[in-house]
């Protein structure tokens, strides 16, 4: 139970701060100084903080959507391990439970997207429908090569095996083929450069910030830390599943102390890595999405026959 | 028990039959005398279905008759009580909604007809399921395609109607006539109908005939289930129907297909495949799955919409049969349990959503007379009972977590990825090939239920239809809200469904997995073991409400007590008007031209300028539409054919009476030379 209340404060913690991390990088990058990376602490505060203005338009749904897209994201990021390699809670979901976790969340997204009415609105619901639909197979089959090369398809016992390097095949191909798979996945799932620019308030551009224009005051808090949460639990699934060392193999203070450091050391690594490659390439026109995903699906698809065929 | 119920459940249908055309000129007395007796005869048929499926033994019971080879011949096994179940569980509800939703006939269609046919429809299918001889297994097959043909053109007045109930009827006819191909196959082997000879011959089948009868089955049986390429007829058969038989047949009807299929594959074939077979299932289910949500997509009109998602939904159950019968094929018949029950979890569950959500589109409809998506909008505020409970049934086909939908999805899932443990290295790459085709078309489904549920009942109405729509009357209502629960129910509580469906699959695979798929005292579903994988959606439930309990507590640390503001959409300075909404074609657009290659879109702007300047124009014409590929490159060809070849034989047919006599005569001659 600790544990659990712990992870969840952690995801609540760090979230902010790996968001403020890749704007700082982005910035530096750009010969800026750019705000602390601790701003978004401070422009959460102020959001929740400020009257709400709700459409007249909407309905229930548009008021219920950041609550649920909330305790969505948070209840897949309690299923990855962060600190400690087994979880008490891993039996509620696995890897594909994930996914569809975060499916709820992007549904009620979509939703609230429309409720209000106005064009931009449907657009950004429209574009994240098609993005999602593209990267659901490309994470399926990324996840099916991770699964096989730990014998398992639930996070605690892949991240537990690879960590102590017990019953699993050591074989870097499929691994890395994945690995190169799922970060595809989670810039595109993230909305992230090269498929959608977090920074940008252009209308024909925009997907996520599209979807939650019409949100203000602790709505738009509530969404804008779900989402930070979301970035959040993919990094830690790449940072942990591919490489959990350092992760507390067992519940004892002294190592779940370790775990932390080391956690919070792999997911900055991580965001300053997206911070870079967000500073290297520009956005990617809507249409030639599906090419980048269609490579994330190959390249995963390729880890699978890796691991048959390296196995003989 | 199961007796009594059996009797009990043909009683109440008879009287559903025969009473309600006896009290001409009063249609409420007769909708409620028709939809009463189908609804007592619902609950006896739940009662036997459970019955059935605790049973030790499996129910015999036959009436004798005259007639060689046919014999009124029943049995209930925990194969046929399960889909009894499924049929009365939704009959239930459906019948209850039905009292409310026929007030829209009355004084337009004879309402006791209408009811006398739903009730023999219902039997009929019931009767099909629990049939043990296949003479009068075809005899009630027929009769339910029959009855549905006549529910079907019900709106008979309206000439696309018409067209859909013909197409209906011919297609459904050569299924039936592979189905008898099927039943052909084994009669000439055992020289018996009775599916007790068919299940223990004394030889057993030749491995070409067997090869015969898999495919006969599979057409045959498809073109009911509507699978990909036999689907064409019923996108535009089961929305023409009444929204109540609309359910029905895209809920339960296309299930008795998925039975027989199981029934002649696992019970008379003996569940001895070469592992072809589980694969060409496999690869069926999973062209039916892609396609038919892709179709789906692209419809506005919601009736049409849901009857494509019945071809994806039938697509999930088939991967899971599929892999069951691969799993069989090469000795695994734990995984072939798995998968088997993965299918009918599916099953069940689709009945449910999908006869819920078309009671939500038949209240769409009666609320709002028209089906056309486009003309809906901002309906939750004005409907909220009939929008909730659509929501559950969209929140359960685009298998979200924790409803149904999300457990036998995950299932499906499960019993792909355990594709490792098969020997041969095609099939270990395709099963994952599929599930990532199920994970494109779950996905694709989530876009199409947002879709239908954001533009419905979402942001400001379209049209005057839905301004002035209300909230519809009590029973339809409460049948709406019977389905959502059970939704709800069958997506939290998979420890008491699992048991049941273990003892329907128990006696295909030839063992019980119950006590390896649940885990933890029944909270959670482990295809293998915990270790492997786990979910549990009474934990992911729990997880959701507290964590967006606290979602509700952070928001009143941080911000304090709510106050907020009411005030019009932004739109960019001139007042919001429904015509800057996305239109449902807007919003499918992405998905149009990324998968330009399959629905080969044609775009057409014409414009008429004014005389006088060719920048101002008089009429703009804009025409789209998407190629039906198959029934433009395979039925097209084929009736193209038959109306030569008739054409040409027209030449024999002068209208002389006695070039006819001749004719006959001629026939006679021949027949008496061969004779000899």
């Amino acid at each position: 139970m600790t544990l659990v209340l712990l992870q969840t404060l952690i995801l609540l913690a760090v979230a902010p701060f790996i968001v403020g991390l890749i704007r700082k990088v982005k910035a530096r990058l750009q010969c800026r100084r750019g705000a602390s990376p601790f701003q978004p602490y401070a422009d959460l505060a102020k959001l929740f903080r400020k009257e709400p203005v709700v459409s007249t338009a909407t309905s229930w749904i548009f008021t219920a959507t950041p609550y649920i897209l909330f305790a969505s994201t948070l209840a897949a990021g309690l299923l990855v391990p962060i600190f400690a390699s087994q979880m008490p809670l891993s039996f509620a979901g696995n890897i594909i439970a994930l996914v569809y976790l975060l499916a709820l969340g992007t549904f009620f997204l979509i939703l609230a997207g429309l409720d209000a009415g106005s064009a931009f609105g449907g657009m950004g619901s429209s574009r994240e429908a098609i993005v999602a639909s593209l990267t659901e197979p490309a994470m399926i089959v990324s996840i099916f090569a991770i699964a096989l090369t730990a014998g398992s398809t639930n996070l605690s016992t892949i991240v537990h095996k690879t960590a102590l390097l017990e019953g699993i095949v050591t074989d870097p191909a499929p691994h890395l083929m994945a690995l190169a798979a799922l970060f595809i996945v989670t810039l595109a799932e993230t909305g992230r450069v090269p498929v959608d620019n977090p920074a940008t308030h252009l209308e024909l551009t925009m997907i996520h910030e599209a979807m939650v224009l019409e949100y203000s005051g602790r709505y738009l808090a509530l969404l804008e830390w779900a989402a930070g949460i979301k970035l959040l639990v993919l990094l830690t699934l790449i940072a942990n599943v591919f490489a959990p060392w350092g992760i507390a193999t067992s519940p004892t203070p002294a190592a779940i102390g370790i775990g932390l450091a080391v956690y919070l050391v792999k997911v900055s690594g991580l965001a300053v890595l997206i911070g870079v490659i967000e500073s290297m390439f520009a956005k990617l026109r809507l249409f030639r999405v599906p090419e980048l995903l269609g490579v994330a699906f190959i390249l995963a698809l390729l880890g699978l026959v890796f691991f048959y065929t390296l196995r003989g | 028990m199961m007796t009594l119920a059996l009797l009990g459940l043909l009683a109440c249908y008879t009287a559903g039959i025969l009473l309600p055309p006896c009290l001409p000129g009063r249609p409420k007395a007769q909708n409620i005398l028709a939809n009463g007796s189908a609804i007592a005869a619902s609950l006896f048929g739940i009662l036997l279905g459970v019955t059935g499926l605790l049973a030790s033994a499996p129910l015999n019971a036959s009436l004798p008759s005259t007639l060689p080879l046919l014999a009124f011949a029943i049995r209930i096994d925990p194969l046929a009580a399960f889909f009894v179940l499924t049929i009365s569980l939704a009959g239930l509800a459906v019948s209850v909604y039905a009292l409310g939703y026929l007030a829209e006939f009355y004084g337009r269609s004879p309402i006791g007809l209408m009811g006398s046919l739903y009730n023999g429809f219902l039997l009929s299918m019931t009767l099909v399921i629990i049939a043990d001889n296949g003479f009068f297994f075809l005899i009630v097959w027929e009769l339910m395609s029959l009855v549905s043909y006549v529910l079907v053109v019900t709106e008979h007045e309206n000439a696309d109607v018409r067209y859909a109930g013909l197409f209906y009827l011919i297609m459904t006819h050569v299924g039936t006539a592979f189905i008898i191909l099927t039943f052909l196959i084994f009669f000439q082997q055992t020289g018996s109908f009775s599916f007790e000879a068919f299940r223990h011959p004394e030889q057993p089948l030749a491995e070409g005939l067997r090869t015969l009868a898999f495919l006969a089955a599979l057409i045959g049986f498809g073109v009911k289930a509507g699978i990909v390429p036999l689907h064409v007829w019923l996108p535009y058969a089961h929305p023409a129907a009444p929204s109540h038989v609309s359910a029905l047949m895209s809920g339960v009807m296309i299930k008795t297909a998925i039975y027989a299929l199981l029934r002649v594959y696992f019970d008379f074939l003996g569940g001895q495949f070469p592992w072809w077979w589980g694969f060409t299932i496999l690869a069926v289910g999973a062209a039916s799955a892609l396609l038919g949500v892709m179709y789906a997509l692209m419809e506005h009109d919601l009736k049409s919409l849901l009857a494509f998602h019945s071809v994806e939904n039938i697509g999930i159950i088939l991967l899971g049969i599929g892999a069951g019968m691969i799993f069989q094929t090469y000795g695994l018949p734990e995984l072939a349990a798995l998968g088997l029950l993965a299918g009918l979890y599916h099953t069940i569950n689709h009945a449910l959503f999908k006869a819920l959500l078309f009671l939500g589109a038949g209240s769409l409809l009666y609320a709002t007379h028209t089906r056309n998506m486009e003309e809906y909008g901002g309906l939750l505020r004005r409907m909220p009972w009939t929008g909730f409970c659509f929501l559950i049934g969209a929140v359960s086909i685009a298998a979200l977590p924790p409803t149904n939908g999300f457990v036998s999805e995950w299932l499906v899932f499960q019993s792909l990825f355990l594709s490792f443990h098969l020997p041969a290295v095609f099939l270990k790459l395709m099963l994952p090939i599929a599930a990532a085709i199920l994970a494109l078309t779950s996905a694709l489904a989530l876009a199409c239920f947002a879709k239908a549920f954001g533009l419905s009942f979402l942001a400001l109405p379209r049209s005057a239809h839905a301004r002035h729509a209300e909230e519809v009357p009590v029973a339809m209502r409460l049948g709406m809200g019977g389905l959502a629960a059970a939704c709800a129910f069958l997506g939290l509580a998979p420890m008491v469904v699992v048991p049941l469906l273990d003892r329907v699959t128990g006696p295909l695979a030839g063992v019980s997995i119950e006590g390896r798929v649940l885990a933890l005292d029944g909270w959670a579903v482990a295809p293998t073991n915990v270790e492997f994988s786990s979910i549990s959606t009474p934990a992911i439930a729990v997880m959701l409400i507290a964590l967006a309990g606290l979602g509700l507590l952070l928001a009143w640390i941080f911000g304090g007590r709510l106050k907020r503001r009411a005030y019009k959409t932004w739109g960019c300075g001139i007042t919001l008007t429904p015509r800057m909404e996305y239109t449902a074609t807007g919003f499918v657009q992405p998905i149009k031209r990324v998968f330009s290659t399959l629905y080969r879109p044609t775009v057409k702007l014409e414009t008429e300028f004014l005389d006088e300047s060719q920048y101002f124009a008089k009429r703009r014409r804009f025409e789209f539409h998407i190629e039906p590929v198959f029934q433009k490159y395979l039925y097209d060809p084929v009736v193209l054919f038959f109306s030569a070849a008739a054409g040409r034989l027209r030449i024999i047919q002068t209208g002389n009476l006695n070039l006819y006599l001749a004719y006959i005569f001629v026939t006679l001659i021949l027949l008496l030379l061969t004779a000899v």
